[in-house]
């Protein structure tokens, strides 16, 4: 079971940050205390009582749109991660315990993917596609996806040559059980690590490109399309545009740190109770 | 420099002396606080000059602590924190780093178990060979390196003129323990610490090794910390022999009275171990298993490795297949479970032809063919408990469920001598030896004719290996089960194997009964393997090399 | 050395396939101009284009050409220098890529110069001071900064460094005939955002790869001869360690050229991510094939070279048995 008070200071912090952040994007709606695209005042606002963030170049409040950004950048790069994991540790298991020409294409086509680096594909892939969120999540899952199959299949090849997984075959046991009984148990702790790398990459990668003006298109905005809204201010010495950068990095800094915490436990890890 | 300020050397004085010595570690255990733990606890030792002194113990026993503290060093977080260690007269953890710096390499040099890790993959031999002596100032250049060579030729090198010039990896293991020899001889110290020195090297090589390293310390008038498990090759080198258990010392004395008449407890049970009681059975007339003609080769028949192998296990009996590494011995395992279908050749079990493929055998062939493996820790999944994993065969084959297969399980656990309190209990939470009790009872849960047993004692310390194969031997004669058990270590051959199988190069070059087996006049490659096999007996190895017919086979 | 030993033929098969990878790439960066189901030209002018215009960019963009002849088309263009025309600015984009290209590799090398001996000596920092305070906040220190986007990075140096101090100047204008110390001046706050950036990452590779060197036997065994910490490094851990730093080091440079790319943006320098951005924008598809390729070759070319040096640094393949 999990013992509480063995969870490290830092592992703390980023799960409570994470847990912080996940609840103001579900209810966004609710406590904004104003709207999304609602214009409440004049540009560039400083923090006051009314408006604790200020407000945006367009006069918006920019808690509002914070909390509206957080709810976008989270969706779009949970749904990139989910697909991304779906797709990348599906075929990277499958790889793994097949063997064989299924394995050999498919490393193949990934080590092709992964000879450009993500961004610059992303970009020229992005250069014709439509601009909305479906494209993103798409581009994102999948360009993503090479690295989980990378780290999948690697980790059940390993496993999948030790003596237990032999016996098991040994013993007649289908492609199932082996799969999931057998070599599932044993990688998950990697992968579940893994899993907070990708959303962490995910959230950069999407920010990035909102930033560069590719992602997100307005009227609805993440938190790096509002830091290219609120980049201008900068020179002026306006702030506004390091506050939805900073959010970007806490987000990033406190799943790192649960990811982190999620990584050493695997490597100390001997099997048995947990 | 440091010579200098020695005494005169006492051919005959105390060379060595450890007082009272205290050696503790910080374990970092995941989750827990670190703690220190003692390693080492309060050993005492004197060695006089030129004298071989024995270090003996299990894993665990503090013996290559004890061997390093000599020098000062302590592996890995290990710190000596007690104790005096008195080299020529000096109590050398008081002279601080630049002391130990001096006495490192010059006064006492080390040679390690794994030579091809310890030399410096980026450097030719000889630059490594002489650098302690040029580092001292011992020797100039040409001097060491023609004192080097020399050595080269007295440890038997082939081509020792060129040898040095070689970079490690272009050496053999053998080889490159024989360099490491010379490597510690060539800075001419008064003392060498030899750590496992021929552990890793097969059976043929080891004697050759341990031959050169014997005559090389006599020839020296060096004096040697000879650190082993293995009481057989300690008894061919050492004057004095110290038994060692968990960091403490059980017991001291001349080497022929260790062996000969050991007055504790547990080095009774050290000298004694293999002595296993085990009358040889007649083969029955038709054989349980039968393996005929097969040839087997990896990468599509490119690599042959295995040619024209016939062999034959007879129920209830165990067939012993011996070899070095390389011999073919754990492919001809793969062969039969299926793993790897041969190219040529037939399989016969039970009175039914196997088919070649495992996806083509039917669940029968599968049960009653079973298999241990020599790492148990890898051969039982993690994240399963003793009951799931015992427990698993059961349902598989016989469908058992609940509280009936709950109930068998138990009954397994009490055959291998584990009460019912392990059956949810998971495997790291297991000892070596209890790991691979369990492995055993997955193998029986089957209910097989024919067990594989892959160098099942070979990773297990000496005492616990010996009560792994008196359950074995137990166990056949309960459930009547056949055993084909590969091994490298001829002392386990002996203690239970009813029919020997000898591997060399990919074929069977002898096979029959025991006593036929073990009967001269043997072939040639029978002959240096049993030759090589140290026996606890003074005076032993100069009789081998004497007899000896074939040239070692790896070198 | 001979012309047929194992370490030439393993260098020449390595570049040899990198060759062949550099042209899947191209293949890869051409099709994936051309996923789009529909019509490109109708995308790209958008629905309100009349059928003429669309037509007429049809012609332009060869879109009446299967796409294998124009991928072959495009290629022998690539091979020969000729990347084709811009279709916004109608010019030719080899010329217009040019100084952009080199303001990138000016920014890119700048960034390595701080970047390498500082991430080297910060690693070797962090191996010799294992498990203390230093080492400690060396890897928190990394944590965070792999964690933190570029533009954070940019925005803070341009508050404080820029707007605040006036040290520097926020945008970095450089321009034909530019005198050299001006265009130091004008890039330091894109170095030092690109340095952060790749410092953290490749200082603790460093680490591992000296670490993984020093806890070799070979090492213990240095020391049982009684050799100082010095001459430890110096003979026997440096010569091992070597390939496996050069190889961090090249793997975080080819990391770096694609950071140029927002950093670029942030601090408004004309070097070769900004126009692939701007392209991306305007949809532009022959320059972002071109400016993409440019970037997928720099970056398998850094791999290649860090797979080299870890060949010409292992001993066992310059000194075969």
């Amino acid at each position: 079971m999990l013992n509480f008070k063995r969870i490290p200071l830092g592992a703390w912090i980023g799960l409570i940050l994470t847990g912080l952040l996940m609840i103001c994007a579900l209810l966004a709606p609710w406590i904004a205390p104003y709207g999304n695209g609602e214009i409440v005042g004049d540009v560039w606002e400083p923090m006051s009582w009314t408006h604790w963030l200020g407000t945006d170049n367009l006069g918006r409040d920019l808690l509002s749109r914070m909390l509206y950004g957080a709810r976008i950048t989270i969706f779009i790069s949970a749904m990139a991660t989910a697909l991304s994991f779906s797709l990348g540790a599906m075929l990277g298991f499958m790889a793994a315990v097949v063997g064989g020409l299924l394995d050999m294409l498919m490393s193949r086509i990934v080590d092709l993917l992964m000879a450009i680096p993500t961004l610059i594909f992303g970009l020229v892939v992005l250069s014709v596609l439509p601009a909305n969120n479906l494209t993103l999540i798409l581009v994102m899952g999948i360009l993503s996806s090479t690295r989980v199959y990378r780290l999948s299949s690697a980790v059940a090849a390993d496993i999948n040559a030790m003596d237990f997984v032999e016996a098991a075959r040994l013993r007649g046991e289908r492609l199932g059980w082996i799969i999931f009984r057998e070599i599932l148990p044993n990688a998950l702790s990697p992968l579940v690590a893994e899993l907070g790398l990708r959303f962490i990459f995910s959230v950069l990668f999407l920010s990035a490109l909102s930033y560069l003006g590719l992602g997100v298109q307005p009227p609805e905005a993440d938190w790096g399309g509002m830091v290219m809204e609120n980049k201008d201010g900068i020179v002026f010495g306006i702030p506004a545009a390091l506050i939805p950068a900073a959010a970007i990095a806490a987000l990033a800094i406190s799943v790192n740190l649960v990811a982190d915490w999620v990584l050493t436990r695997t490597t100390s890890f001997k099997g048995g109770r947990d | 420099m440091a010579k200098v300020q020695m005494p005169p050397r006492r051919e005959m004085g105390v060379l060595l002396e450890i007082r009272n010595l205290k050696v503790e570690a910080t374990v970092y255990s995941p989750g827990e606080n670190p703690r220190d733990v003692t390693i080492v606890d309060g050993v005492s030792l004197a060695l006089k000059r030129g004298k071989v002194l024995g270090l003996i113990g299990e894993s665990g026993a503090g013996k290559s602590t004890i061997g390093l503290s000599s020098m000062g060093y302590g592996r890995g977080g290990v710190r000596i924190t007690g104790g005096e260690v008195l080299l020529n007269g000096r109590d050398i953890l008081k002279g601080g780093v630049q002391g130990l710096r001096r006495v490192r390499g010059s006064e006492v040099c080390y040679v390690a178990q794994s030579a091809a890790a310890a030399f410096n993959p980026a450097h030719r031999l000889m630059g490594q060979v002489v650098e302690a002596a040029l580092l001292h100032g011992t020797a100039t250049k040409a001097e060491a390196e023609k004192r080097a060579v020399a050595l080269f030729t007295k440890l038997r090198l082939p081509d020792p003129k060129s040898i040095g010039y070689r970079y490690p990896h272009q050496v053999s293991g053998g080889q490159l323990q024989r360099v490491m020899t010379a490597m510690a001889l060539c800075s001419e110290p008064d003392l060498i610490v030899f750590d496992e020195p021929t552990t890793a090297l097969d059976v043929t090589t080891q004697i050759e090794v341990l031959a050169a390293i014997k005559d090389a310390i006599r020839d020296n008038g060096v004096a040697a910390l000879y650190i082993t498990h293995d009481l057989a090759v300690v008894t061919q080198v050492s004057d004095e022999i110290i038994v060692l258990r968990d960091g403490k010392m059980v017991e001291h004395g001349e080497t022929r009275q260790i062996i000969e008449a050991p007055r504790m407890d547990y080095t009774k049970a050290l000298v004694s171990v293999r002595s296993i009681e085990h009358e040889e059975k007649e083969p029955t007339p038709k054989p349980l298993l039968s393996v005929r003609n097969v040839t087997a080769a990896y990468g599509g028949g490119a690599v042959k490795v295995l040619q024209d192998v016939s062999v034959d296990v007879h129920s209830g009996q165990t067939l012993a297949v011996v070899g070095e590494s390389g011999s073919g011995k754990s492919t001809l395992a793969r062969v039969i479970t299926g793993l790897l279908p041969p190219i040529a050749g037939s399989i016969t079990f039970a009175s039914r032809t196997l088919a070649r493929r495992l996806a083509d055998r039917s669940r029968d062939d599968l049960r009653e063919l079973q298999m241990i493996y020599q790492m148990a820790d890898v051969a039982m999944n993690p994240r399963q408990t003793v009951g799931t994993i015992i427990g698993r065969p059961l349902e598989f084959y016989f469908g058992m469920r609940g509280r009936e297969r709950d109930k068998r399980v138990a009954e397994l656990l009490d055959e291998i001598e584990m009460g019912k309190g392990f059956i949810d209990r998971y495997p790291a939470e297991l000892s070596g030896g209890q790991k691979q009790r369990v492995c055993i009872a997955r193998a029986l849960a089957a209910k097989p004719k024919l067990i594989i047993c892959d160098e099942v004692t070979s990773a297990l310390d000496p005492l616990v290996a010996d009560g792994i194969l008196k359950l074995l031997l137990r166990l056949q004669k309960i459930e009547d089960v056949g055993y084909l058990f590969i091994t490298h270590d001829l002392a386990t051959v002996k203690a239970i194997a009813d029919s020997i199988a000898v591997m060399y190069r990919g074929e069977v070059v002898r096979h029959g009964s025991k006593t036929q087996v073990l009967t001269p006049p043997f072939d040639a490659y029978t002959d240096l393997l049993l030759s090589s096999v140290p026996e606890m007996e003074v005076g032993w190895l100069e009789s081998a090399i004497k007899g000896r017919r074939m040239e070692s086979a790896g070198n | 050395m001979l012309v047929n030993s194992p370490l030439v033929r393993l260098i020449a098969q390595r570049v040899g396939l990198g060759i062949l990878l550099l042209f899947a790439v191209s293949g890869l960066i051409f099709a994936g101009t051309q996923i789009l189901p529909g019509d490109v030209a109708q995308s790209i002018l958008g629905q309100a284009a009349t059928p003429e215009a669309v037509a007429n960019l049809r012609r332009e963009l060869g879109l009446n050409d299967p796409a294998i002849v124009r991928y072959f088309q495009w290629l022998g263009g690539v091979i020969t220098g000729d990347l084709g025309t811009a279709l916004t600015t109608r010019q030719e984009i080899t010329v217009t890529l040019m100084p952009r290209l080199w303001n990138t590799l000016f920014l890119a090398f700048w960034a390595a110069v701080v970047s390498i001996p500082l991430a080297i000596m910060l690693g070797l920092l962090a191996v010799r001071y294992r498990n203390g305070p230093i080492d400690k906040a060396i890897s928190g220190f990394a944590l965070a900064s792999i964690s933190l986007p570029e533009f954070f990075i940019g925005y803070l140096l341009i508050l404080f460094l820029a707007v605040k101090l006036q040290w520097f100047p926020s945008i970095s204008t450089v321009y034909d005939g530019i005198p050299f110390v001006e265009k130091l001046k004008a890039i330091v706050l894109p170095v030092i955002a690109l340095v952060l950036s790749v410092l953290a990452h490749m200082m603790r590779m460093t680490r591992a790869a000296i670490l993984n060197v020093m806890q070799s036997a070979y090492i213990e065994t240095a020391e049982l001869k009684g050799l100082s910490a010095l001459d430890i490094i110096r003979k026997h851990a440096f010569p091992n360690a070597i390939a496996p730093i050069i190889n961090v080091v090249m793997l975080n440079m080819a990391y770096l050229v694609v950071g140029v790319v927002v950093v670029e943006v942030i601090f408004v320098y004309p070097g070769m991510g900004q126009y692939l951005v701007d392209h991306v924008v305007k949809r532009d598809v022959p320059v972002v094939q071109a400016v993409g390729l440019i970037f997928a070759a720099v970056y398998i070319g850094l791999n290649i070279v860090a797979d080299v040096a870890a060949i010409l640094a292992n001993p066992r393949l310059r000194h075969p048995k």
